[in-house]
């Protein structure tokens, strides 16, 4: 069954024909050619697939592309301002060696952002680590993921972001 | 060089944009104009016959390319999937190796064994057709547990290998080792299993290939530590493509742990049909592919005996062990359990006589193979719990009795009775060291403290040493190996001043276009953002070994060192014409050429544009261009080593573990950044704690069905299972290597599952609980209080 | 994953319409579930009716002594809502430990409770609380709803519009997580309201269950001594990997009375 969706992605707007089945995340990676968003299970528990869709994170590997229709979609290809700006978490992410391999880094990235605006900016340890829940990572063993999700929060809210 | 990037700095990294921003390029994200799909059709049996495989339905499905099976590789005459290391058994026969076929052909011999390729113009179509090829199978009993496979009557894996022993193999002098057991005033006892893991890198396995008519040239993407390796496996021994007619493209893999190191089927297969199918073919594994096809790691049974005097001191040590291969031999996995297991079975200490047995079987399951680590874990495994169960025995403190049985750091070169000669160490400092950042004085009042909260509170020591740096070729060589085990590296300056290296090592994580641009920004004076580190790809970097065995910078590092060293003296020999001075008395520092002991000097970049420019050029003496490669073969392994720490609260009513303390101290060498050295140590430590804690590949025993086949049962750790960490560093520079560099990559994931489980032990041991096993789940730590509790009561 | 027809309904009523007939057709709230199901190829649905456009059924509403929640609410907005922080801490705990926290942005209290996963929180909730689940036709009570494994009172194409629980004078929900998936490998729910005490148990057993005997025993007296002797019985309670029967059935009597400890806070 060929549907037409119409969505939002980082700002811009965009159209497609998918299959019903087709999955938010393979609308973005092999429709339009957004392969920042990764794919790293399927059971829906690695969370490299984590977007932003309407402000929330959601894995966009359980999410039809059609169910996305009329939503504003953010990956992470859309979070910098510039490619010299890096948005305050991809910023504390690198200073803090918060990636290795880079595979899981989109999606550790977006759900900690949307982690750090539903705790308002303020975070403690434990919570970081029970909120990446969803976020699987094989190399760091977290240490420093959660360093840098706990300086980014500070960091988002002077930046006002 | 200034102390912002060189060595030793804690340089940001440089690949870190491209990833953060979503820009990295996985095999995955190729785009491929035509491209096809293709999907494998798996065993869904651990055994059974092919009686036959009928494709005529499935190749009439929508969108249906091509349909390839085990026959058609026959008929094409391609080669089997090889071992690459020939172990000889105890009576210098070599190992047992049956016919791995690409594809299977008559049998199938795992669950997730390869049956049938189909390629579609899309990922779905090629699904849905693969679900209408009929298979008709004879299904046969299996046999998945390796401490059954050598029974009598155990169903055989292959005829080739009776009784399922792949080899039975020995370190050491039996008759001498047991002679100190009878004069031992203690011995210690330990039975135990090292829990089958799934490797798990969060990139799933992928490949592409595209096939070039015109020029007959393949191009195969792979999501590979060793792209060289792998283009060499695949033109000797399975494909016969000539290696000038193939090239292996290895892009940003997302981690590898060992997983993919060997060369496996389906990326074979994606290769061979390029050129039948004509046009471009993609795959990529989904999770639940890699967890029945990626090569396993551990799974060993073993039972082991510590001889010691009187006051602890450690007489003679008896192993043996029963490894299981699975059910082929994947590339490097007869030498796992042998070479880089037994001979590191000395570990930190003096014990004068060692005897090991191994003997390795075929059972129904995933091949296993290298695994961070890989043979070292196990070894450190069996020493480490050996040696804390004795210190309980002996009513001695762990330290102590480590302490006590240390090799002297006077005694370094060391040779160990299992073959390898330790280059260098210090290890009392580091034991001291991890003492004091783990506040070890202050334990008992925590367990009290923890006691009064109902939770049972242990500690454990695991103090490890590793053989890494793989390796010298020659002993490789002697060992049975099939390949050479030095690495590459090519530094080839642009006219205007900034350098590619080009190196055999590859990075799926481990930081090389950071930390190998530091080692070339020291060493030449060229700021780091003129320097691109340039790896993966076999057509633009010299061959070479890649990455594995935390190798890459210990001997990948030391070869872009000769190469810069080639560089400088080329350099002074230019240097010295443009400055109208004698060879001898140019001097290179900080990225200037100048004659000693006068103001004369002449900047690199000055020095490589006359190369490129050689209008004012000693051309008689010196080849224009700069641009040099060297090949570097190291004279040993490195030994790093250190002690781990660590403390663990357990919740007697659930079983469940906490680790509430880790601290791990460790001796690198020297360090060329930290933040990445630190990164790493992380990463290794929660792999070994989700080993003793968390993780285990079950197959059920019965239908050899993997059971632990998704993350829904295989348990992964995650950020709320582990504790951030303390760390800290002792230095013993390694002596043969320009760098003085050890490896760091696996050490953490070595030294840390007897850390945990000791400290394991420690918290029950109050409570009679005498052995857990790993991975010492909620479930297991509860069956074994049970079990004490009803023991007591007997 | 099988293709299937997509529909995206505005109302119940359409909703309702679009299922009418069609034996293979599901409906579909959040999707955590379903989806995962269909790329694993585990069902094939003729059509695929998503609730997702239907606003009327997503909400939180406190109407007298109940806390009403619309079928497509989602878990965060239940964990995070004022209104069921205030009359039913409990319920808002259990909604914010349900999944991952993406998950939770996605998943709803209609689809966790219609697909009666063994595993799931909710049921607990829903029995422990003594809800009633409404549908597009009939109020239907929480001791009636549960039938077995994945297997509910619902009829073909019937739909939960919303579910009512009461509040409760104290509760609390303690979950004993498998360690691979996080679901429940033992849930206990416990509540003391007017119509007395109620101890549910998920993730044990096949299905939802209540636990007589320590509902008995806590009416007298509510507090974890009392139920410190009370022996679960192993038989027909689930067993993997991770829990053999027995294990389960003793992490019932911890779980139960670490919940009354914390009711009792």
């Amino acid at each position: 069954m060929s549907i037409s969706v119409a969505m939002t992605v980082n700002g811009k707007a965009v159209s497609g024909k998918v299959e019903a089945r087709t999955l938010l995340v393979q609308f973005l990676r092999e429709h339009l050619g957004m392969t920042g968003t990764h794919v790293g299970c399927d059971t829906s528990q690695c969370g490299a697939c984590v977007i932003h869709v309407d402000g929330k994170s959601v894995k966009s590997c359980t999410m039809l592309a059609v169910q996305a229709e009329g939503a504003k979609v953010t990956t992470i290809e859309g979070l910098a301002a510039s490619p010299d700006k890096l948005h305050p978490m991809q910023e504390a992410f690198r200073e803090n060696h918060a990636l290795q391999c880079g595979f899981c880094t989109p999606g550790m990235v977006m759900s900690a952002i949307d982690m750090v605006k539903r705790h308002n900016y303020q975070l403690d340890e434990a919570t970081v680590r029970r909120e990446l829940e969803g976020n699987l990572c094989r190399c760091t063993g977290y240490h420093n993921i959660v360093k840098a999700i706990l300086a980014a929060a500070p960091a988002m809210k002077s930046a006002g972001v | 060089m200034t102390a912002a990037t060189g060595i030793g700095a804690r340089v940001l990294r440089t690949e870190d944009k491209r990833f953060l921003t979503g820009n990295g390029r996985y095999v995955d994200d190729l785009p491929l104009a035509r491209a096809t799909y293709a999907y494998f059709l798996r065993s869904p049996h651990a055994h059974a016959k092919i009686k036959s495989i009928d494709i005529s339905a499935a190749a009439k499905m929508p969108g249906v390319v091509n349909i390839f099976t085990g026959k058609d590789l026959v008929d094409a005459k391609v080669g089997g999937l090889i071992c690459g290391w020939v172990v000889k058994d105890k009576h210098g026969q070599p190992h047992k190796a049956p016919a791995h076929p690409v594809m299977a052909v008559d049998t199938v011999r795992y669950v997730g064994d390869t049956v049938a390729m189909v390629v579609a113009n899309t990922y779905d179509e090629a699904k849905d057709a693969a679900e209408s090829i009929k298979v008709d199978y004879e299904v046969k009993p299996a046999n998945v547990d390796p401490g059954r496979a050598l029974d009598k009557g155990a169903v055989e894996v292959h005829p080739e290998a009776p009784g399922n022993l792949v080899y039975d193999w020995e370190i050491g002098v039996k008759a001498d080792v047991d002679a100190a057991f009878a004069k031992a005033a203690h011995v210690t006892k330990l039975d135990l299993i090292n829990n089958r893991l799934i490797p798990n890198a969060m990139e799933p396995r992928a490949a592409a290939a595209d096939y070039d008519k015109g020029t007959g040239q393949y191009t195969l993407w792979s999501t590979s530590q060793n792209p060289h390796v792998l283009r060499l496996i695949l033109s000797a021994f399975v494909l016969g493509i000539p290696e000038h007619k193939l090239r292996v493209i290895a892009p940003d893999v997302g981690g590898g742990f060992g997983s993919k190191i060997f060369c496996y089927a389906d990326e074979t297969m994606v290769c061979w049909a390029a050129s039948r199918v004509g046009r471009p073919i993609k795959w990529t594994a989904e999770r639940s592919e890699s967890f029945q096809t990626d090569c396993h790691g551990r799974d060993h049974v073993t039972h082991a005996e510590l001889a010691m005097d009187k006051d602890g001191k450690f007489l003679a040590l008896k192993v043996d062990t029963i490894a299981n291969m699975g059910a082929y031999l994947s590339t490097f996995s007869t030498a796992v359990p042998t070479y880089l297991y037994a001979t590191l079975l000395a570990g930190q200490y003096t014990t004068p006589l060692i005897y090991a047995n191994v003997k390795a079987v075929f059972t129904h399951t995933a091949p296993v193979d290298a695994y961070r680590g890989a043979g070292r874990p196990e070894a450190t495994f069996v020493i480490e719990s050996i040696v804390s169960k004795a210190a309980a025995e002996m009513k001695m403190d762990p330290a102590e009795l480590r302490r006590k049985n240390f090799i002297p750091s006077t005694a370094f070169p060391y040779q160990t009775p299992v073959a390898l000669q330790y280059d260098s160490g210090n290890y009392p400092p580091i034991i001291d060291e991890a003492i004091k950042i783990a506040d070890y004085k202050g334990f008992e009042a925590r367990r009290a403290e923890a006691k009064s909260r109902g939770k049972l509170r242990g500690i454990g020591f695991s103090s490890y040493i590793e053989a890494c740096g793989l390796a010298p070729s020659q002993v490789i060589g002697q060992l049975g190996g099939g390949v050479g085990q030095w690495e590459a590296a090519q530094i080839k300056f642009n006219p205007t001043g900034n350098v590619q290296i080009m190196t055999g090592s590859h990075s799926h994580g481990q930081s090389h276009e950071t930390t190998f641009a530091q080692i070339v920004s020291d060493k030449l004076g060229v700021p780091m953002e003129q320097i691109e580190i340039v790896h993966g790809d076999t057509a633009t970097t010299p061959f070479g070994m890649g990455t594995y065995g935390s190798r890459s910078l210990a001997v990948g590092g030391s070869a872009i060192m000769k190469a810069a060293d080639k560089i400088i003296a080329k350099g002074k020999k230019i240097a010295a014409h443009l400055m109208e001075a004698s060879v001898a008395d140019v001097v290179f520092e900080n990225g200037t050429f100048k004659v000693a002991g006068t103001d004369k000097n002449v900047p690199l970049a000055q020095v490589v544009f006359a190369a490129y420019v050689p209008h004012n050029y000693p051309l008689a003496e010196v080849e224009p261009g700069m641009d040099e490669n060297a090949f570097y073969d190291p004279a040993n392994f490195v030994y790093p080593a250190g002690t781990q720490i660590c403390e663990v609260e357990i919740d007697p009513d659930t079983g469940e573990v906490e680790i509430v303390n880790f601290t791990a101290v460790d001796d690198f060498g020297n360090i060329i950044n930290p933040m990445v050295v630190e990164g790493q140590v992380h990463g290794g430590i929660v792999q070994g704690i989700g080993q003793a804690l968390l993780e285990a590949a079950v197959y059920d025993k019965a239908t050899g069905q993997l059971i632990s086949g998704s993350y829904m049962d295989y348990t992964m750790p995650r950020a709320d299972d582990v504790p951030s960490f303390k760390l800290g560093y002792k230095v013993t520079p390694c002596p043969h290597n320009p760098l003085g560099v050890k490896g760091c990559g696996e050490a953490g994931a070595i030294a840390s599952p007897a850390a945990v489980m000791n400290a394991v032990h420690n918290a029950l041991a109050p409570i009679g609980v005498k052995h857990v096993e790993m991975p010492a789940t909620p479930l297991n730590v509860w069956q074994s209080i049970q079990g004490a509790q009803r023991q007591a009561a007997e | 994953m099988y293709d299937f027809a997509y529909h995206r309904p505005k109302s119940v009523a359409d909703a309702v319409g679009l299922l009418k007939g069609k034996p293979e057709a599901r409906a579909m709230s959040g999707g955590m579930t379903l989806i995962p199901t269909l790329k694993q190829r585990l069902a094939r649905p003729s059509d695929v009716v998503d609730l997702g456009g239907v606003k009327e059924l997503a909400g939180i509403k406190v109407e007298g002594n109940n806390v009403v929640v619309g079928g497509m609410t989602r878990h965060a907005d239940v964990a995070t809502s004022a209104e069921v922080k205030a009359a039913i801490p409990a319920l808002a705990h259990l909604a914010g430990h349900i999944g991952d926290p993406q998950v939770r942005n996605r998943g709803t209290i209609g689809g966790s409770v219609a697909n009666n996963d063994p595993a799931a929180d909710y049921p607990g909730a829903v029995v422990g609380l003594n809800a009633t689940v409404t549908t597009n036709t009939r109020k239907i009570a929480a001791d009636d709803f549960f039938k077995g494994l994945f297997e509910t009172a619902l009829a073909d194409g019937e739909l939960i519009t919303s579910i009512s629980f009461p509040k409760a004078e104290k509760a609390a929900y303690m979950k004993f997580p498998n360690p691979a998936s996080r679901y429940a490998m033992v849930g206990v729910f416990v509540a003391k309201t007017a119509g007395g005490v109620r101890v549910a148990v998920t993730g044990a057993g096949p299905c939802v269950f209540r636990v007589k005997a320590m509902e008995d025993a806590l009416a007298k007296n509510f507090s974890s001594a009392a139920i410190k002797d009370i022996k679960i019985p192993a038989d027909g309670l689930n067993s993997d990997i991770h829990g053999s029967a027995e294990y389960r059935a003793h992490l019932v009597g911890v779980m139960a009375r670490r919940a009354v400890d914390a009711a009792n806070k």
